[in-house]
Formats: C-alpha cells, sequence, structure tokens
C-alpha cells in the first residue's frame, strides 16, 4: 500500500508541474509582465521606467522562459517561470500583483478555517442527506414516493443554485428575518451566519446527488446477495441498510470525493453571495480584479487538493471494502 | 436590400443543423440507430420535452439570422451612391419584437402596469406633486386606465386564450388526419389519439402544445399594449431580454459541448486503441486538466481573452460582433476544459472494443489502423457521445448562470439568463420588491433546463439500456 501511495504522490508531482506550466504559458504569453505593470499601476501615461521599477519590485524583471545572458543551468533557473514554480512548490504563494499586494500565502490561511467552517459540515450534511434520501426512494421503489421523488429531484436539479439562493434570502432574510443577509463573525455567532449557505447548498445539489445514489443503489439491489437476504427472511429494512448500504459505499465514495476539493476551496458562489470572508470569495475578489498571481496560487492549490483528494479516495475504498487492495 | 451579417456563433449553429439533418438522414437508413430513436418518441416526458425544445430551437434560429439595415440614401445623393447601413445589428427576432423596442418606458414597471414603480415630481393641473408617472406605452390606449384596464387585459388574455385553443385544436386534427390511415379513419383516429392508444403517445405531445399554445396567446395578445413581464431598470421589456437569452443559453448548450467533441472522441479512441505510451500521455493530459478546479481553469482563460480582446479593439465594426465573438471564445474554453469526462467515457470503451472479433477481423484483413478507428471503432462509441452531448447541455445553460456571476460568462452587453439573475440579486433587496425580472429569468430557465434534462434522459434510457432499469416505475397491483 506505501507502494502504492508513493507512486501516486510521485504521478501527482508530475502533474502539479503539469498544471503550473499550463497556467504560466497561459498567463504569461498573452499578458505580459509589461502588460501587468501597466494595468496595476494605472493611469494614462505609465512611462518605461515606472514599469521597470514595478517589475524589479515584484520580481517580474527577468526573461520569461530562458536567460541567455547567464550561463549553464542558470540559463534556466534565472527566469520568472523557475523561480515563480519553484516557490509555488514550497508553497510560498508570494504578494498578489496588485496595489495592496496582499501576501496571499497569509491570506489562504487565515481564509482557510473559514472555509472549511462552512464547507465541512456541509460536505458531511450532503452525504447524509443524499444518501438517506435515496434510501427512502430506493425503500419505496416502484411505488408512487419513488416515482414523484424521482420527478422532485429532476425538478430540483433543473433549477441553478443562484436561485435558490436569491430565494432563500429573500425568505429567510428579509421576509421571516431570521438570519442575517450576509456577513460573517467569528466563533459561536458564526452558526447564524453559516447556516443559510449550509442549507441552501444542501438543497441545491440534493437532486443531483440523491438521483445519482438511487441508481447506485438500485445496481447494487438487483444482485444475487441481495436475494439470499432476502431468501434468508431478512426485513427489507436489513437488507437495504446492512447489505445494499455497505456495498453501494464505493460508488457513493468516488462521487462524494469528487467534490473533496472543493471543501476547501469553499463554494465560490455561495461564499461570495453570503459575504463570508473564505477562499471563494478571495478568487472571486481576485478574478474580478485580474490578480493574475492569486488566480495563479488558488489554480496551484485547487490542483494540490485535488491530488490530495485522490489519495484519501483511494484509502477510504479500502475502508469500505477490505477486498480492495491498493497496488 | 439589408446586408446579412453572419456572426461566428451563427455559422455555427447553421452547421449544427446541416450536421443534425445528415445524422437524421443517416439514422433513417440504419435500422439499429432508427429502432434507439423510435424508444426515445414513445417516452412521453421525452416527446414532450423534445417539442419544448423545439419551441426553444425556433426562437433561437430566428435570433440567429443577423443583418444590418440599409439606410435611406442621403437626400440629394447621386442615383448609384453606396448604400450605407446602420449601424446596429438587427436579427429577425428583434425585427419581430420591434414593437416592444419602441415601447421602452424610462424605468420599473410592473407586469401589466399602466404606472411606473417609483414616485416621481409630476405636474398636474399646474401643480407639483409626487405621485406614479403614467407610463408613455404600456396600457397607453385606454382613457381610464384605473377603471378599464382589468377589463381589456381579462378581454385581451381571453381572445388569447381561444386563439391559441383553436391553433392547439388544428394541431389535433392535424395529427388526426394524419394518422387517419393506419387507425381507420378520421373519425377513430382521434377517438384513439384521446384514448392514448397511438403508438407513439401524440396526446402527450398534442397536451404540451396545447399549453404552449395557451400560455403564448394571451402573450401574444397582451404585448402590443402592455408589457406583460414588466420592465428592468432602463425601461426595456423584461419579455424581450427573456427571449434574447434564449439563444445565449442555446449557443452556450450546443457549442461547448460539440467543442469538446474533437478532443474528447480522437484523444479518446487514440488512447483506448493504441495503448502504451500514447496511452499514458493522454491520460496524463486529461488528468492534469481535470485537476484544476472548472470555474478557477475557466475564469484564468477567459481573463486572458479579455485581455486580447481588450489589445485588439480594433477587430470588430460592431458591438454586438465584440460579443458574439466573446461567447464563442467562451464556449472554444468551455470545450477544451471540458473534455475530460467524455474522454474518459471514450477510452474505456475503445479498450473494450478493440478486444473484440470484428476489429480482430479487421487487423487480419490487413486494414490499416486510422481505418480501423475511424470506421469500427468510432461509430460503435457514438452512443456515448450522444448521452453525454444531452445530458451537459442543461449542466451548461446552469453553468453559464454561474459564469456570468463570477464575471467570466458572457459579455455583460449580451441578453443572458446570468446577467438577469445577477441584477435580479439587487432588485430583489429594492422596496418595493422588483421581482418580474427574477420570475422571468426563473421560468424561462427552469422550463428549458428540465425540457432538457427530460429529453436526455429519455436519449440515455434508449440508447443504454443500463439506464433504463433506473426509470422510476409504478407497478400496477394485480387486479
Amino acid at each position: 500500500m506505501w507502494n502504492y501511495l508513493i507512486r501516486r504522490l510521485g504521478y501527482g508531482v508530475l502533474i502539479l508541474i503539469g498544471v503550473n506550466l499550463f497556467t504560466f504559458i497561459l498567463f504569461f504569453t498573452v499578458n505580459t509582465p509589461d502588460d501587468m505593470a501597466r494595468l496595476n499601476i494605472g493611469g494614462k501615461r505609465v512611462t518605461q521606467d515606472q514599469i521597470e521599477k514595478w517589475k524589479a519590485e515584484r520580481g517580474y524583471d527577468k526573461p520569461l522562459y530562458w536567460n541567455v545572458k547567464e550561463e549553464g543551468a542558470a540559463k534556466l533557473t534565472e527566469t520568472i517561470v523557475w523561480e515563480r514554480s519553484v516557490s509555488l512548490f514550497a508553497l510560498e504563494f508570494g504578494r498578489s500583483d496588485a496595489r495592496a499586494a496582499v501576501d496571499i500565502g497569509h491570506e489562504i490561511q487565515s481564509r482557510m478555517w473559514v472555509s472549511l467552517q462552512l464547507a465541512l459540515p456541509l460536505f458531511i450534511l450532503q452525504v447524509i442527506a443524499s444518501t438517506a434520501f435515496a434510501l427512502l426512494l430506493v425503500f419505496f421503489r416502484h411505488s408512487r414516493i419513488d416515482f414523484w421523488g424521482v420527478v422532485l429531484c429532476v425538478l430540483m436539479l433543473s433549477i441553478s443554485a443562484l436561485f435558490y439562493i436569491i430565494v432563500g434570502q429573500f425568505l429567510f432574510s428579509r421576509l421571516f428575518k431570521l438570519v442575517p443577509i450576509n456577513g460573517y463573525a467569528g466563533g459561536l455567532d458564526a452558526v447564524k451566519f453559516l447556516i443559510l449557505p449550509i442549507v441552501l447548498s444542501l438543497l441545491s445539489r440534493l437532486g443531483t446527488e440523491a438521483r445519482l445514489y438511487r441508481a447506485m443503489f438500485l445496481e447494487e439491489i438487483g444482485k444475487d446477495y441481495v436475494r439470499t437476504a432476502r431468501a434468508k427472511g431478512l426485513a427489507e429494512s436489513i437488507v437495504l441498510f446492512r447489505h445494499v448500504l455497505r456495498n453501494a459505499l464505493i460508488p457513493i465514495i468516488t462521487s462524494a470525493g469528487s467534490y473533496l476539493p472543493y471543501v476547501f476551496l469553499g463554494s465560490l458562489v455561495f461564499e461570495s453571495f453570503f459575504g463570508i470572508p473564505g477562499l471563494g470569495a478571495f478568487v472571486i475578489e481576485a478574478i474580478g480584479g485580474q490578480d493574475f498571481a492569486i488566480v495563479r496560487a488558488m489554480v496551484f492549490l485547487g490542483a494540490l487538493l485535488y491530488i490530495a483528494s485522490y489519495v484519501v479516495i483511494d484509502v477510504a475504498y479500502t475502508w469500505a471494502d477490505p477486498r480492495i487492495r491498493l497496488s | 436590400m439589408p446586408k446579412f451579417v453572419f456572426l461566428w456563433t451563427d455559422v455555427v449553429l447553421y452547421l449544427l443543423i446541416v450536421a443534425l439533418a445528415g445524422y437524421a438522414w443517416q439514422v433513417r437508413r440504419n435500422a439499429n440507430q432508427r429502432a434507439n430513436w423510435y424508444k426515445v418518441l414513445r417516452d412521453p416526458a421525452a416527446l414532450s420535452a423534445a417539442i419544448v425544445m423545439l419551441l426553444f430551437g425556433a426562437v433561437t434560429l430566428l435570433d440567429s439570422v443577423h443583418f444590418r439595415r440599409a439606410l435611406p440614401p442621403a437626400p440629394g445623393a447621386a442615383a448609384d451612391a453606396p448604400v450605407f447601413y446602420s449601424t446596429t445589428t438587427d436579427s429577425l427576432l428583434d425585427l419581430m419584437l420591434a414593437r416592444q423596442y419602441l415601447m421602452r418606458e424610462t424605468g420599473y414597471s410592473e407586469p401589466l402596469a399602466y404606472l411606473g414603480l417609483n414616485k416621481e415630481p409630476l405636474e398636474r393641473d399646474g401643480q407639483a406633486v409626487r405621485d406614479f408617472p403614467r407610463l408613455q406605452h404600456g396600457g397607453a390606449h385606454l382613457a381610464d386606465p384605473a377603471r378599464q384596464r382589468w377589463p381589456d387585459i381579462v378581454a385581451r388574455t381571453a381572445s388569447g386564450i381561444a386563439i391559441g385553443l383553436l391553433v392547439a385544436a388544428a394541431f389535433a386534427l392535424l395529427a388526426a388526419a394524419l394518422l387517419a390511415r393506419g387507425h381507420g379513419g378520421l373519425r377513430s383516429a382521434l377517438r384513439d389519439l384521446v384514448a392514448d392508444r397511438t403508438d407513439v403517445p401524440w396526446r402527450a405531445a398534442l397536451l404540451t402544445l396545447a399549453v404552449a399554445c395557451v400560455l403564448i396567446g394571451p402573450v401574444v395578445a397582451l404585448m402590443g399594449h402592455y408589457h406583460v413581464l414588466g420592465t428592468d431598470r432602463t425601461g426595456n421589456d423584461v419579455l424581450v431580454q427573456a427571449l434574447k437569452s434564449v439563444r445565449t443559453a442555446f449557443v452556450i448548450g450546443t457549442l461547448a459541448t460539440i467543442a469538446t467533441l474533437p478532443f474528447a472522441v480522437v484523444l479518446g479512441v487514440l488512447a483506448g486503441y493504441f495503448k502504451g505510451w500514447v496511452d499514458e500521455v493522454i491520460q496524463y493530459l486529461y488528468t492534469t486538466l481535470s485537476s484544476v478546479p472548472n470555474v478557477l481553469l475557466i475564469a484564468a482563460c477567459v481573463l486572458m481573452v479579455q485581455v486580447f480582446l481588450d489589445k485588439n479593439p480594433d477587430m470588430f465594426e460592431t458591438g454586438l460582433e465584440r460579443s458574439d465573438l466573446k461567447i464563442f471564445l467562451l464556449c472554444v474554453i468551455l470545450g477544451v476544459t471540458g473534455w475530460a469526462t467524455l474522454c474518459r467515457l471514450v477510452r474505456a470503451e475503445t479498450l473494450k472494443l478493440r478486444e473484440l472479433e470484428f476489429v480482430q477481423a479487421a487487423t487480419a484483413f490487413g486494414v490499416g489502423d486510422a481505418r480501423i478507428m475511424a470506421r469500427h471503432i468510432a461509430p460503435n462509441v457514438m452512443h456515448l457521445v450522444l448521452i453525454t452531448t444531452v445530458l451537459s447541455f442543461s449542466e451548461l445553460i446552469l453553468y453559464e448562470a454561474v459564469l456570468t456571476y463570477v464575471g467570466v460568462g458572457v459579455d455583460p452587453s449580451m441578453n443572458s439568463f446570468g446577467g438577469m439573475i445577477n441584477l435580479a440579486r439587487s432588485e430583489m433587496s429594492r422596496d418595493p420588491v422588483v421581482w418580474w425580472s427574477f420570475a422571468a429569468a426563473f421560468g424561462f430557465m427552469v422550463t428549458l433546463v428540465l425540457a432538457a434534462n427530460l429529453f436526455a434522459d429519455g436519449v440515455r434510457d434508449a440508447f443504454d439500456p443500463r439506464a433504463r432499469s433506473f426509470r422510476p416505475r409504478v407497478l400496477r397491483k394485480p387486479a
């Protein structure tokens, strides 16, 4: 298993290099450091001196990919692409390009916990709620409850998350005044700010997930061991909970696990709608302000988390099904 | 003679229709595919959804024929003077809605209102008062709107519904006439239609059409004199915006999926067929792509396109051409970043196919690799392509709204559901609440996405036998 994990991590590093190169080429060839300087200094008349100064301050004053002035290996290392990549791999994100020049690493650290507070309960509740709803439908399969339940799922997944947010905010914050419209506070106060986004996010994904899980359960329920269990005279609820649920865990883990990177990055839209200062809101602000340093750092972080979550999923497989051996 | 303008997305939509026609022709000749599509038709939900989609598709097509009107020649100009064209680009839909464009108010107004939403300083009988201003166009034909408005609206709605029902009845008769031969005469064909005893569930289809007619009739009857869905902040008719947004949604939904196909199919088949290092490289490519959170990747690409367009402002003659190129590039970006899922499926299927006897036979006969892939493998993965295409259509429409909210979607000058929702967000917190833009966007978008989802489910059930068993069915107890 360790062998497997090490191999997997090695592949992960390769992918990270690919992601990094890709974003670098994407950003720096279309948008040269000179353009970035001009954009960030602002104003109509920007002198070449100012641009040089800005570039020197941010460390953009080197060639992009290949330094002809240097000798040997320094041809490669004394370039922007090398310096930026190495610092990313060391998890030093540097400063943002905007005038305020915030320390990205520090921002990420402080915002990460906020995002987790929103996303972790959401993730857990999501899996529980979707599984419960799907099990209910499967328990009542071939009946009206199942039919209308699936109709409800299809209807729910046809509605954009934005509609849930706007209606939810309107009803619960404006009409009933149960929770504040948006904002965030630390400590226990956070609950009243987070409860509405969590519930709405849950609702907005319930249709998709529950329908998917239902299909997974139904696939299991047609198998021989279920018939055997029923033939033994087990009650339908025991068949479902003890046998079917256990065996459907594998596809559920795959499906829920693919959502794991977003747990850390935060639900972009929900955070920015509810004014929660997490990583998602950070990204949206950066996109709005065309701050490429932040976007690049977050792309890297996202890829890192994706790889990490895949390793977690693999380990979870072995827990859910002892027959699976990682090799 | 107007000058026709061919926007990027227009051309691709035309090509798409040609391709669809080609596909339909091919389906007609192939018994297997014909049987599968017949299954889709026999699913009442899918058939009804298809009709709704066709209606939206018609709006899209009307909105995809663009031209610039010729300006009247200057007085005293020579007869052979060059014709100048208007700077605005119109579509056929714009032409049909010309009256709605002329009915522009100055600010918010409720659906079917004759007064503006906000009080304004007015002069009445020589005195300055603050009151709700009368709308310039909405209900302007009424002398005493306070009393006449509701009777007028009811009368118009009723006549609209009546005409709608007549049209629906005409459709029913037409269907019966077409079925008459197989059902022994017109009368028994009608009876079979009502009792749902036809092979294809025409009753469901006709009911859908009837509902559509009953909805469209009153709207058409009212829209000449009222703003059926109200007006927005700058006095534009919300109904027009919603109709124009349909095209944006359709373009995103179709073009973005089509843009994924070349990568997904070619690379997927190559990876599955050659295995070895080709497979490794392609797997690496799509794992790398999918390891970046999608929204971030798209945002990054769109930002770059934005920078590129800002650097080259003189590439376009009109603003519409610019926003059109932007949405076209957005679709390309969605395609370039979104092919991983389908590629994975195609690769897995190809791995399975290449071991089958017919491929081995082809290899034994000395057929080349390229030919095997094109003639023997590609046609056999097409069902995956079809299922994925229809499934992702609705997802992309939903995605557009999110992207536009994040600020990396379509151009703000272009009507889109995302843009409408984005504005609705602040309108919902006004007092009094401006709910109609939101409601219009909601109604149109849910109808479109729901229809797309139901149609996609029908297609999946027909082409993927495994999916069929997950369909909810109410089992009747044996009597």
